[in-house]
């Protein structure tokens, strides 16, 4: 887990025993965390990452990751923040209070999804046995951030890490995404 | 399978992330109180369904979210351009040549 660059924002949850682990690739769930949508106008950009504590990605796919902050990249007026569970409050009303008057949209969208932690030398490997990109490093290096297709439901995807990855998808997809990530990840044991 | 350029992501990715949106620059009409029902007719239900060089919206609705418009051949099925929904329509005949048809 060494590789993690954002190991204070996406931590396994501790309660939970590994999803798998083999000696290439483990899945772990990551332990709840905040999350936040917020949508706005270029002119507010800097304001919010400013209240926010990390800079809003203007580059496609981007991420910007501080103490204890993220701040991913969706679409061009369209952020996902990550921050830790128990600071939800204080980071809404923060932004909320330097936003006052720009038209935007932040919402508390923590409970939406759930997020694994997929790591190991055949991590991409795994994720390539349902997502149709190329995560090579020259193409998805580290930092990149995505939203994909993972066979039928959507999920994020963030390489955190050569070897690491964050896969998140919506709860009640979840144990489609986690179900199917596992069985694939037989063909590794048996080889 | 297609792949397809996304202008706002800046990558390209297999048709799987896209949903087709339709013909592409078909304005609405400008004041809907005084528009007939032939125009109206015209406006929501008529397509030019060409054979060749066509003007397609498509939306990355599994990436960015954002709708864009591109340049297709429906013979071939090959993308000739990819651009954002504020440019203008490229030269489609420019384009065909280039394409060699």
């Amino acid at each position: 887990m060494s590789d993690l660059l954002a190991n204070d924002v996406i931590t396994p949850d501790a309660g939970e025993t590994p999803l798998l682990s083999l000696p290439d690739v483990s899945i772990l769930k990551a332990a709840p965390m905040t999350r936040l949508s917020l949508r706005l106008r270029k002119a507010a950009i800097p304001a919010a990452g400013e209240a926010f504590g990390a800079n809003l990605p203007v580059t496609p796919l981007g991420a910007e990751i501080s103490a204890k902050r993220a701040a991913l990249w969706m679409g061009p007026d369209e952020w996902t923040l990550l921050a830790p569970e128990d600071e939800l409050q204080a980071v809404f009303d923060g932004i909320e209070a330097k936003l006052d008057g720009q038209p935007h949209s932040l919402t508390d969208i923590s409970h939406r999804s759930e997020a694994l932690i997929v790591s190991g030398p055949k991590a991409s490997w795994l994720l390539n046995t349902g997502i149709f990109v190329d995560f090579s490093l020259e193409k998805f290096p580290v930092g990149t951030v995505t939203r994909t297709i993972f066979h039928k439901s959507p999920v994020m995807i963030w390489r955190t890490g050569e070897d690491t990855f964050v896969v998140e998808a919506w709860v009640s997809f979840m144990d489609y995404v986690a179900g199917i990530l596992v069985e694939s990840a037989q063909e590794l044991a048996a080889a | 399978m297609l792949l397809i350029y996304c202008p706002y992501c800046e990558v390209e990715r297999p048709e799987t992330e896209f949903h087709n949106g339709g013909e592409a620059h078909i304005a609405r009409p400008a004041d809907p109180s005084k528009t007939s029902d032939e125009e109206w007719a015209e406006f929501l239900y008529m397509r030019s369904n060409v054979k060749g060089i066509a003007v397609e919206r498509w939306r990355h609705i599994h990436g960015c979210g954002r709708f864009f418009n591109v340049v297709r051949d429906t013979v071939s099925d090959k993308i000739l351009k990819v651009y954002k929904v504020d440019d203008p329509m490229p030269d489609l005949e420019a384009l065909a040549k280039e394409a060699g048809r």
